[in-house]
This record gives C-alpha cells, sequence and structure tokens, in this order.
C-alpha cells in the first residue's frame, strides 16, 4: 500500500466521476456570507411566486408543509472550489409552487429576504431538478445555512440556490442577479467550471 | 456569549482597490442613500471574501459595493445595481500569484 493511508484512498476512488473539474471534496459545510443573517420567524415566513405580469400567489410556513415532500440526497459544488458528496435534504420540488400558476416566462428570479438575487433559467427548476428545502441531514436547517428555506439546485454552482428565499419571480427576459451582475457567470454550470462572465 | 461577527472593516478593501485606484480608496467618503448615514470606506462592513467582498453600510447594511477578483480581473460594482466596471489588473511577473 505504500505511504497512501486506506481510508484516503477508498473515499478518492469512491468519488470518482462525481468531482467537477477545479473542485476538492470536503466534509464540512462552509459558511459564506453576503451580509447579515437575516431572522425569519417561520410564523412570519411566506414564500411568494409573482408571474411576469404581476399576478402573484402565496404560501405561509404550515401551507409549503403541507405540500409534496421530497428527500432528495445530492452533490453541491460551491464556486469557491469545494464541493460536498451526498447532502439529504427535505423540501418541496419547485414544480409544485410553479405548476400553480400559468406562465410564458422563460426565466426566474429567486428573491431572498435579504435583499439577495440570482437568475435562472426556468428549465433549470423545473422536472424534479430543484427544490424549497427547510430541512438538511434531519434538522431543520439553520439560519447560517439559509434557514427557514432556502433553494437547492444542485446541478448549478451553489451561489445558485439562495439562501432566506421568500419567493419566485418570473420573467421574460433574463435578469442577472447579486454576483452574476458582479463578475460572476449568468449560468453556472460546475462541469464547464462556469465561474466567472468570460468562461 | 459574543456572537462572532461575520465581517470585518473596510479596511479589507484597501488592498484590492488600492490595486485599481490611483488614490488610497479607504478615505473616500459617502453618505447612504438608504438611510443617510456618513461612513468613510474604511468604516464600512465587509463580508466575504468569497465568492466576492460585499461592502454594507454599517448603519442600515444597504450594499454600498462589491469586488470580485479573479487572477486577472478585478470586477467592482458601485450601489446596489448599477454594473460592474471590470478593471485590468496589471501585468505581475512571471510565477508570481495574487494572494
Amino acid at each position: 500500500m505504500g505511504d497512501l493511508s486506506p481510508g484516503f484512498r477508498g473515499k478518492t476512488h469512491a468519488f470518482a466521476g462525481r468531482l467537477p473539474p477545479g473542485q476538492y471534496p470536503t466534509e464540512s459545510f462552509p459558511v459564506l456570507s453576503a451580509g447579515p443573517t437575516p431572522d425569519v420567524p417561520t410564523d412570519r415566513w411566506s414564500f411568494t411566486l409573482t408571474g411576469e405580469a404581476g399576478e402573484s400567489r402565496s404560501w405561509t410556513w404550515d401551507e409549503m408543509m403541507a405540500l409534496p415532500q421530497e428527500e432528495p440526497t445530492v452533490d453541491i459544488h460551491c464556486v469557491t472550489r469545494w464541493s460536498k458528496f451526498d447532502t439529504r435534504w427535505r423540501g418541496v420540488p419547485l414544480d409544485v409552487f410553479l405548476d400553480a400558476m400559468e406562465t410564458a416566462a422563460d426565466f426566474v428570479v429567486a428573491e431572498s429576504f435579504d435583499g439577495y438575487t440570482t437568475n435562472l433559467p426556468l428549465e433549470d427548476v423545473t422536472d424534479g431538478k430543484a427544490w424549497l428545502a427547510h430541512s438538511f441531514d434531519g434538522f431543520a436547517l439553520s439560519p447560517d445555512h439559509g434557514g427557514p428555506a432556502r433553494l437547492v439546485i444542485p446541478h448549478l454552482y451553489f451561489w445558485k440556490s439562495a439562501k432566506w428565499v421568500k419567493g419566485l419571480r418570473l420573467t421574460l427576459d433574463d435578469e442577472p442577479g447579486f454576483w452574476e451582475s458582479a463578475g460572476y457567470h449568468d449560468y453556472g454550470d460546475p462541469w464547464r467550471e462556469q465561474r466567472y462572465w468570460s468562461d | 456569549m459574543t456572537e462572532h461577527p461575520l465581517y470585518v472593516d473596510g479596511n479589507a478593501l484597501a488592498g484590492p482597490l488600492g490595486e485599481v485606484f490611483a488614490v488610497d480608496p479607504t478615505t473616500a467618503w459617502r453618505s447612504c442613500p438608504s438611510c443617510r448615514l456618513p461612513a468613510t470606506l474604511a468604516q464600512l462592513h465587509v463580508y466575504g471574501p468569497e465568492p466576492g467582498l460585499t461592502a454594507r453600510c454599517p448603519g442600515c447594511a444597504a450594499v454600498a459595493l462589491r469586488v470580485v477578483t479573479q487572477p486577472e480581473y478585478l470586477w467592482l460594482q458601485l450601489g446596489g445595481g448599477a454594473g460592474a466596471f471590470r478593471f485590468t489588473l496589471p501585468a505581475v511577473a512571471p510565477g508570481v500569484r495574487r494572494p
């Protein structure tokens, strides 16, 4: 076996093919913040879907928790180069909310309680590819990781998975969000290393 | 127990902005358009450094500016949604990397 520890070798082998280019695996869950952590009690929480003509539909916390739930286990990839495998979430597929409204929109802007925004093609948050998650690893999502609820969109860099999300706004045109308008890539595919605007 | 603050003061911007400004930017003064609090750039609350530096008003936390650095570029966005300016940085000697 030489100098290589069997445990390290085994883990590396197990994750072969699951690590996008330029990433390293981590077992911790780093917290990145662009501002103060908002305090959002669930009795004052709501999630609002706004259509391109301004019409809206909202769900309270209890209404959201009564919707069909899923428990995805997914790999997540941060643009700061860490990847975390097999993260376990519980939440509502975004399809459940989006099915409540007819739309001609091709894009969506996720909006958070702290003013953060991120833009996504509508097709990237439908067909079981994205969730509104309220639990992580069997426990209520902590505020530093975006609790009470955040988006989980594992096939894109994790800045697209907005913390403290309060709603989705459907748009006909693409509207760059908080980091997308400050140099980061508009789409953010980790397998194509779409980190910055020109990547 | 005192919670560890998530931010540092605006002097953290002296390094990256010093690469593109001809004068020391930390003494630049602004009046927050949201809450009117006057503050120098050094007094802003700076979150990050990754994925970028977000400097906020120390009074109301409104975004004052964002800085994103790549190996060869620095992006500077002033205010909340004013669009970002991208500066091309001076070349560094071969083999030398910016921190």
